[in-house]
């Protein structure tokens, strides 16, 4: 059996949240491998929250926000955006695999699209191999 | 008069700064003095050996500071002698709490430090490759020994359990003084919390924007120290001089800020933050005016781990789970 990973949602709630409810509306394919959080603005997801999640056991963290112009409190995901950009570094130069962390913009009517990131993103994890931070928090 | 207060103080793994904070807080320590006893304090100012400390009855010592991280087995060791005899242990110093300097060793493995010590260096002359070994028989007839080596850096808490934690690397002399006063005095908060005032360093900095009515703006430009000198009055972060002061705890008066030198973390995170590193990474990219500065700034900064986790990376989320030298 090909190995499943773990992986831990991050999402907005008016937009990539809203995008998930419309892939089960769709009946929409995708691999069960996603655990979701609805949070107020991707904005909120600290860059502590991921760390704690791949150190926990998740393979993979997905942070997903709306698209730039559309952010209910109109820069929350310009600062998401810059956050990430910054811990992917930090990540990386700490010698762990950014690869193992996304970020994606999916607005509420893209359902079909939300199906599609959690499929590619399983398939990536798969290919990488469990988390290397597993074994016990 | 009340007997005194027993009191004993260890360098693990540290340089001696935190006793020379110590030190320096000179006529307060001498008023100090006189409340306490000095039973153990090495191997540094007094001369009691680890044979004397491992000689002491369980809990003969009132009060225990220890400097310095956890590198070797020794300092393991003589941690974990000074818990058991010691009623109240504190965390003293930036290396004690969080790890310090020398926990950015853990990104590389054992082989690359010890090939950098002993072999690569410019000022190195060992033809042979002799590298230390923590066992060795000498003339075949001395069995002599050294600490070894431990996987990875570990802050005291890590090993043992602490009752309190005061950052600083080293401690601001005033605020060990109040440290020092709070525990002669018996008036300590609850254990396992820092013995510090819990403000950010911006709390207390003479820079700070709402000191002068002025508004923080996004930064658009970022800079690293050598690329210039800051204005002297205005807030670095705002000149784009990256600046912890946001995250890290204000008990050295800014003292770094007076200087005209950004604020590195030494002091330890405020209240609140499990990850100092990623919170220093959320604080810096929040107040970046845009994607283009937050690019600008990853590719500026060559090493953004070490950049982040300067004092503490040993306490960091990541480094707790990663194999030390996973990096390359």
């Amino acid at each position: 059996m090909s190995f499943s990973p773990n992986i831990v949602g991050f999402a907005c709630q008016w937009c990539t949240y809203a995008g998930a409810d419309l892939a089960g509306n769709l009946r929409c394919k995708y691999p069960p491998t996603i655990k979701l959080i609805r949070v107020p603005c991707s904005g909120s997801v600290e860059p502590e929250y991921i760390l704690e999640s791949l150190a926990r056991g998740a393979d993979g963290v997905l942070v997903g926000g709306c698209h730039y112009g559309d952010c209910h409190y109109k820069d929350g995901n310009h600062k998401t955006s810059r956050r990430m950009t910054v811990l992917k570094k930090m990540i990386e130069d700490a010698g762990f695999d950014p690869r193992r962390f996304r970020l994606e913009w999916i607005s509420g009517a893209e359902g079909q699209r939300f199906a599609q990131v959690v499929e590619e993103f399983t398939r990536e994890l798969q290919e990488l191999g469990p988390n290397p931070l597993k074994g016990g928090a | 008069m009340a007997d005194k207060i027993k009191f004993g103080f260890l360098l693990a793994g540290g340089c001696a700064g935190c006793e020379m904070a110590l030190v320096d807080m000179s006529e307060k320590l001498v008023d100090a003095l006189d409340h306490l006893e000095v039973v153990f304090w090495a191997p540094t100012v007094a001369d009691v050996k680890y044979k004397d400390l491992e000689a002491m009855e369980d809990g003969y010592i009132d009060l225990a500071f220890v400097d310095g991280m956890v590198r070797n087995t020794e300092n393991e060791h003589t941690v974990k002698v000074l818990r058991q005899k010691s009623k109240t242990l504190v965390a003293f110093g930036a290396c004690a709490t969080l790890g310090g300097i020398a926990a950015l060793g853990d990104i590389y493995s054992k082989e690359e430090l010890f090939n950098q010590a002993y072999k690569d260096t410019f000022g190195t002359d060992n033809p042979d490759g002799i590298m230390p070994e923590p066992q060795c028989l000498w003339e075949g007839k001395y069995d002599l020994t050294l600490p070894a080596f431990t996987n990875r850096v570990s802050t005291i808490d890590q090993l043992v359990d602490v009752d309190y934690f005061v950052g600083g690397c080293p401690p601001h002399h005033d605020f060990v003084a109040q440290a020092v006063q709070a525990i002669v005095a018996g008036n300590l908060p609850a254990k396992g919390s820092w013995l510090t005032s819990g403000k950010a360093v911006c709390d207390v900095c003479k820079r700070n924007p709402a000191e002068h009515d002025q508004k923080r703006l996004p930064v658009g430009e970022v800079f690293r120290t050598i690329d210039g000198r800051p204005d002297e009055d205005k807030c670095l972060l705002q000149q784009g001089y990256i600046c912890f002061g946001p995250v890290t705890q204000g008990d050295c008066q800014a003292s770094c800020l007076n200087v005209n030198i950004p604020c590195r973390g030494c002091g330890g995170p405020i209240p609140g933050v499990k990850d100092y590193g990623a919170r220093c990474a959320s604080m810096i990219a929040s107040s970046l005016k845009d994607d283009q500065t937050a690019e600008k700034f990853v590719s500026k900064f060559n090493d953004m781990a070490k950049f982040c986790y300067r004092y503490s990376y040993s306490a960091g989320i990541l480094n707790q789970k990663l194999t030390p030298g996973r990096k390359n």
